[in-house]
């Protein structure tokens, strides 16, 4: 034959495919299967294939010496071509692009004749160069077997025969299929590394045949190195043989094609991802980390935890220094977790580092991952899932949820609610029936509660309300007493009576709820709740009633507060008479003493409750006042039957207006002085309504009661708590109903009515304190996990 | 500028020293050891607070004519003790301070890698390129 001129790439190439086919090393290549399977996977015409060996003197010689085998191979390459098959064709044909064999069994091994045809240049670099960092050719994985053969101990017999045999050898790990083949090609022997991955390969042994074409194919390239190497070392132990190489090598990695067609996709990726920048994680290779990921963790969004992901990487048969370093390498944000991101680069390192690769100081550009996903994987350590959606505690805003990740999520989701509570708000100022109210509310909810985690919860009041939704579950339960006190001048006595009931049932409903939530919310929702309450009840009663002590909502007690304005507001609801406020200030004129047996009978009733409370007023006669106050009551009562419940209420205003009352003066000093008594009072009220018979005897007093009590009243008043204020107004109440005649009726009415109101009144408050106390005791448990997690290591 | 820097374990041995290189190294594990006394004793001060209430910075153990030995807890009971060169008279007590708070940050770090069991030899080359900053920085 004449002389044949390879290009190295050509030269390295053959000597592959001539160390593939050589399997007894005998430098000469008969007509055996290998040879007669390369040429099938030529994918020539039986004819051409017939043609080429004539040509190239193996008929002659009956085996294929090298020189023989080298022709042939070229010849290959020409026939593919579409040349003309002469023999003058093999030194003429420039350029010709490498034989391309076609293993029909392995995708792999077309795709690596497919780049191996294409890859001219890469060959070139075969020759222990280090892989230019160019494209994911397979060219590069022929350097990077070079690579990565170097620190194989094998490596220097990949030197010498085939440059691309390097790397080959995979690691350690098993199936290095993909590195076998192309040690194959490299130099035979010697440098199978992969050897390892042995047992893996040998059941594949048989498929070979088909593959070692394919094989010869690869083995041109050095096989991506690390590709392999996942492969293997996720999956099997015993390569750790690999290094080793032998004969066997080369069947191995036939049957290492054969194996995955996947791993193969992946080494050839591998190969030239890892030069690429050499960090580049090519889509082959992603593709290949993302199903491992899977195989751990399902979620392509979750964690894989740190525990799981040591057992995983221990397997690549690193040393733990290293696994330790490509952990503080992949670990981005420092959770103890990986996402799929620090996955990927983590295995990219391991594979990287297998193959030879010294691990950076720094995580490379190309493997950082994602900072978007920081936000969810920012959380709590592995958290695994956590992530922060779930964050229902994120639910509470900001300053409460735990991850930061829901933190973050939930951040636009809470500023749309924000803004819808704005909506809200506006809504509310304006007055509207409960109901109206209710229906604006509901509308939000869904959204807000679609928008973000947190469910909405309706409150009754607006603001409270969209608190409620920010911070809470939502909870459909619309809280009727929170509106109520919104909107007090719409009620009417009923509708106080309702508000109180449905103050209970919100509050059951509060309860539930707050339960359910993120503790903070709810002492600090029921706090806005009733701040707002007080806000608004506060600024009615002081328009309408200059005159009367200004202030109800006295900050001091939220509850009382809370109360004062549910009393206010309901008490000025049932008035029938327009401005709650007016209403309440416009402390009937008590009833002139004149109106005797009615007012006696209420006055009666409140002197005796003022009585049992009034220590510190001077006027221990009630009935005096309470006399002259009837007559003032009887008129204003006449007007306002049933407005005992403003009375009540309004306890506060009327008591000033009503002044000359001693009752209500007194009551309320008395309440002053004792809310507790006052509530007795209520409770005595009832009692004292029955007592309520008496004569009036007070007249006299009442009179100087009336002065004092109008003294005491007014400075009283300022002070006057809500509650205290509220059982006052019930008991006012009670004299402005007796009239004259039939008062007695009436003032059992009263007194019922009383008694109702003040039942209502307790009973509001009574769910209020439970629900303060259950929102402390939500807080005490949050707190107390919290410092559990806190303090893990306080008992060493 | 630390001239020496250690951690060390809940039970008393180091889990990483390294110092500035002299000649005479073994001085500053000397007296990172004899420092550890310092340590419990101001732990135990602290009283029943125990966790809470005990601050983590301990401030300055003792100091000698050359050198001035900090020391920090950790609320598991490991100890961050600094060797700092006493000729630098601008070491403030607040730099003192964020830089065991950033030795007390790689040390999470460190433990949260999964491949460092707890009680090994801290071999983090990213804790050892934080404690290189730290004893070169104030140079």
């Amino acid at each position: 034959m004449e002389g044949l001129t390879l290009s190295d790439a050509e030269q390295k190439y053959y000597s592959d495919l001539f160390s593939y086919c050589d399997i007894e090393s005998t430098k000469k290549v008969a007509a055996n299967g290998r040879v007669l399977e390369l040429f099938r996977a030529a994918q020539l015409p039986n004819d051409v294939v017939l043609q080429i060996m004539e040509l190239c003197g193996a008929t002659r010689l009956g085996y294929f010496g090298r020189s023989q085998f080298y022709i042939a191979l070229k010849l290959v390459a020409v026939a593919q071509s579409g040349f003309p098959l002469r023999v003058e064709s093999i030194n003429t044909v420039k350029d010709l692009p490498l034989p391309r064999f076609i293993a029909s069994k392995n995708e792999q091994e077309s795709r690596h004749a497919a780049s191996y045809s294409s890859d001219s240049e890469n060959q070139g670099s075969y020759s222990g160069v280090i892989p230019p960092p160019p494209g994911r050719g397979q060219v590069k994985k022929g350097s990077v077997s070079h690579d990565a053969v170097q620190p194989r101990t094998s490596a220097d017999q990949q030197e010498p025969a085939s440059p691309v045999v390097s790397p080959q050898q995979s690691p350690p790990a098993s199936p290095h299929t993909w590195r076998k083949h192309s040690r194959h090609p490299s130099g035979g022997n010697s440098e199978r590394p992969l050897a390892g991955p042995g047992p893996f390969w040998s059941p594949f042994g048989e498929a070979q045949s088909g593959s070692s074409a394919g094989d010869a194919v690869w083995s041109g390239h050095s096989p991506p190195p690390p590709q392999e190497n996942w492969v293997s070392f996720a999956d099997t132990p015993p390569t750790s043989t690999l290094l080793p190489m032998h004969p066997a090598s080369v069947q191995d990695q036939t049957t290492v094609r054969t194996v995955a067609s996947a791993t193969t996709a992946n080494e050839i990726r591998r190969q030239s991802s890892s030069y690429d920048d050499p960090w580049k994680i090519t889509d082959e290779q992603r593709q290949y980390y993302v199903n491992q990921f899977k195989t751990i963790q399902p979620d392509l969004n979750g964690f894989i935890p740190g525990s799981a992901a040591k057992e995983f990487f221990t397997k690549s048969k690193l040393p733990i220094l290293e696994l330790s370093h490509i952990w503080e390498l992949s670990d981005f944000d420092k959770d103890g977790a990986l996402t799929l991101d620090e996955f990927c680069a983590a295995f990219h390192l391991v594979v990287a580092r297998k193959n030879g690769y010294d691990l950076p100081e720094k995580l490379p550009e190309s493997l950082m991952p994602k900072l978007i996903d920081l936000e969810d994987s920012a959380d709590v350590g592995d958290q695994t899932g956590e992530v922060g959606y779930s964050g229902s505690p994120a639910e509470a805003p900001p300053s409460k949820s735990p991850s930061m990740p829901s933190l973050n999520q939930t951040w636009p989701e809470m500023n749309q609610s924000s803004e819808q509570w704005e909506t809200f708000s506006e809504r509310s100022s304006s007055s509207q029936t409960l109901t109206q109210f209710d229906s604006n509310i509901a509308p939000a909810d869904p959204d807000t509660a679609i928008v973000h985690p947190v469910p909405i919860r309706m409150t009754p009041s607006k603001i409270h309300m969209q608190e409620m939704e920010l911070k809470r579950t939502g909870n459909d339960h619309t809280n009727p007493t929170s509106p109520l006190l919104v909107k007090p001048s719409d009620l009417s006595e009923e509708n106080k009576i309702n508000s109180s009931v449905k103050f209970a049932s919100g509050n059951t409903v509060a309860d539930g709820y707050s339960s359910s939530d993120s503790f903070t919310s709810d002492p600090e929702q029921i706090g806005n709740n009733v701040t707002r309450q007080r806000s608004h009840s506060g600024t009615s009663p002081d328009n309408p009633a200059p005159p009367p002590p200004p202030p109800r909502p006295q900050p001091s007690h939220s509850r009382s507060s809370s109360l004062d304005m549910n009393r206010t507001f309901a008490v000025t609801t049932g008035q029938q008479q327009a401005g709650v406020v007016a209403h309440p200030p416009a402390v009937p004129p008590r009833p002139q003493p004149s109106q005797a047996p009615g007012p006696v009978v209420h006055r009666p009733v409140d002197a005796d409750s003022l009585i049992t409370h009034t220590s510190t007023s001077p006027q221990q006669i009630p009935e005096q006042p309470n006399f002259a106050d009837f007559s003032q009551f009887e008129v204003f009562a006449a007007s306002n039957v049933n407005e005992e419940q403003e009375d009540e209420a309004e306890k506060h205003p009327e008591v000033l207006p009503v002044e000359k009352a001693s009752d209500p003066a007194s009551s309320l000093r008395v309440a002053k002085t004792d809310s507790k008594s006052e509530e007795k009072t209520a409770a005595s009220a009832p009692a004292n309504v029955s007592k309520g018979t008496t004569p009036l005897a007070p007249p006299p007093k009442p009179v100087r009661r009336r002065l004092k009590s109008e003294d005491e009243l007014r400075p009283e008043v300022d002070e006057h708590t809500q509650k205290t204020g509220v059982l006052a107004g019930v008991l006012t109440s009670q004299p402005p109903l007796p009239r004259s005649v039939g008062k007695d009726k009436k003032a059992i009415q009263a007194s019922i009515r009383r008694n109702k109101e003040a039942n209502t009144v307790l009973a509001r408050l009574n769910s209020e304190l439970q629900q303060q106390l259950k929102d402390v005791l939500e807080e005490r448990i949050s707190l107390e996990v919290q410092l559990e997690q806190l303090r893990p290591f306080s008992h060493l | 500028m630390a001239v020496c820097v250690a951690v060390i374990a809940k039970e008393n041995y180091p889990l990483y020293i390294r110092s500035v290189p002299t000649e005479n190294e073994l001085k500053f594990h000397y007296m990172v050891h004899t420092s550890l006394d310092v340590v419990d004793e101001k732990i135990s001060a602290m009283g029943k607070a125990l966790v809470d209430q005990r601050e983590l910075y301990l401030g300055l153990l003792y100091p000698t004519e050359d050198y001035k030995v900090y020391g920090y807890v950790t609320n598991s009971k490991v100890k961050f003790v600094m060797v700092v060169d006493s000729s630098n008279p601008a070491l403030r007590d607040n730099e003192i301070r964020s830089m065991f708070r950033k030795l007390h940050n790689s040390y999470t770090d460190v433990m949260c890698n999964p491949f460092y069991n707890p009680g090994d030899r801290i071999q983090s080359r990213a804790f050892d390129s934080m404690v290189t900053s730290m004893m070169i920085q104030v140079c």
